[in-house]
């Protein structure tokens, strides 16, 4: 029997409630798979498995909020078989029948573990989707929702602020080749294939992580442990005001046009309220980009327990010397905030001078 | 306010894109990302949102000229040619 216990969605996550469950009791279930909908303080999150095996029970009911690290079903692995339970009151027998739950599936809480009606009942309800209960609350919206993602942040916040020794740098990166390569890919493209900008830095930092793999991961129970892969978490402000930080997955082997497809569905999944559990859980650093419409330079505050986060602002004109002339070239201030338990100023600064760098050379990206 | 058809269906895609927007609160003549918060990726899912309502291509080269309500309107009127949109 394996438990599959509600995931810390990130580090501002301390409970759960469930919204909706989509296997019951006898689906087979593959790693990756959406098995529920949890609403959490910022939004209603699919959640996947992380295991193949057989849904066995659903221990928690649609409605129930619960913490973090509840176990939230059980499920036989692959191979495993059910135990044999031999003890069933006739009437459950006939009941689960009726309802088409397998009597493995169900935990007995009569004498010896028998199976009484009620724990037939009790399955039967908790597999149950009360549809119109989760219709009458739409995740992400309305005051209590924004006051709860308020304080979700303020939480994550703080704690970043009081654990985390951040160190800030800053580089100006000239961005005249990026903007040119740009417009001539995008001239010859219709509208819905055209990149944005947004997605050339993004990829830039990508590759520059994997030369610099001490910015890349998290920092938990007292160590550093190296991201598995680079997964670029993309700050995206809600309309409602908050924001989050979803996952691109390994961004830096993907080509410039899947990512901008991807950052493009992530932003509105995020505003619709319908992201995955892997993409709240899974950035191992994050971009944050407040360029759009607004200020030259940001310096953030890490998301733990990540320990790095790449600040990006404005692309604007600015007078810059290249060759002994001065010239009007655009601008952009690329900013690192780093985790100082785990890097330093100088292996830091490497790493945004090859962010520059490779935004010298777009049409490598 | 305008009331023409072609400006009530830019209203609705922009809609789509900022469900917030209430179109008696938005002002034609003046710049629409100073009225509505548009980031790129808004501004560019708004123009994906007219190049498929209007059927027309919005060459990266045009993006300037769109500041106003007002500016997108009448440069979809001169793309489509006036009438040919009352049908949508």
């Amino acid at each position: 029997m394996i438990d599959f216990t509600l995931p810390a969605l990130g580090a501002d996550m301390t409970e759960g409630k469930l919204l909706e469950w989509k296997v019951k009791p006898g689906d087979a279930v593959r790693r990756g798979q959406v098995v529920a909908v949890v609403d959490t303080s910022k939004a209603a999150v699919d959640v996947e498995i992380w295991q193949d095996g057989t849904v066995a029970q659903l221990l928690v009911r649609p409605g129930e909020t619960v913490p973090v690290g509840t176990p939230m079903a059980r499920l036989l692995a692959p191979g495993e078989l059910p135990v044999a339970r031999s003890r069933v009151s006739p009437a459950a027998r006939q009941r689960a029948a009726t309802l088409g739950i397998a009597l493995e599936s169900i935990a007995g809480s009569g004498p010896e573990g028998a199976v009484t009606l009620e724990d037939v009942e009790r399955t039967a309800a908790a597999a149950a989707t009360p549809a119109a209960a989760v219709a009458s609350v739409p995740a992400g919206t309305g005051v209590g929702k924004v006051a709860d993602m308020r304080a979700a942040i303020g939480a994550a916040m703080s704690r970043s602020k009081r654990e985390i020794p951040h160190y800030y740098l800053a580089e100006s990166v000239p961005m005249r080749r990026a903007q040119e390569w740009l417009e001539t890919f995008n001239a010859g493209r219709p509208l819905p294939e055209r990149l944005l900008m947004a997605v050339l830095p993004i990829k830039a930092v990508a590759l520059a992580l994997r030369k610099f793999p001490e910015l890349n991961g998290f920092y938990r129970n007292g160590a550093f442990e190296a991201g598995k892969g680079i997964h670029v978490g993309v700050a995206i402000a809600l309309r409602q005001g908050g924001l989050v930080a979803p996952a691109l997955h390994d961004a830096a082997d993907k080509p410039l046009a899947v990512i901008m497809q991807e950052l493009s569905d992530l932003v509105q999944r995020a505003r619709s309220a319908s992201l995955r559990s892997s993409e709240l859980a899974d950035a191992t650093v994050t971009v944050t980009n407040l360029g759009d419409q607004g200020v030259e330079s940001v310096f953030g505050v890490i998301y733990p327990p990540q320990v790095a986060l790449v600040g990006l602002g404005r692309v604007s004109l600015r007078p810059w010397a290249e060759e002994g002339v001065v010239r009007a070239v655009p601008v952009m201030q690329a900013t690192l905030s780093a985790d100082h338990r785990v890097s330093d100023g100088h292996r830091g600064a490497l790493f945004l001078n090859e962010v520059r760098e490779r935004l010298q050379h777009p049409e490598t990206l | 306010m305008r009331t023409d058809p072609l400006y009530a269906q830019v209203i609705a895609v922009l809609q789509a894109i900022a469900p917030e927007v209430e179109a008696e609160d938005l002002v034609p003549g003046e710049p629409l990302r100073r009225q509505v918060d548009l980031d790129s990726m808004d501004w560019l899912n708004f123009l994906i949102g007219l190049h498929r309502a209007f059927q027309v291509d919005i060459p990266e080269s045009d993006y300037a000229r769109l500041v106003t309500l007002d500016d997108v309107a009448d440069y979809l009127q001169k793309k489509t040619g006036s009438g040919t949109t009352r049908s949508g």
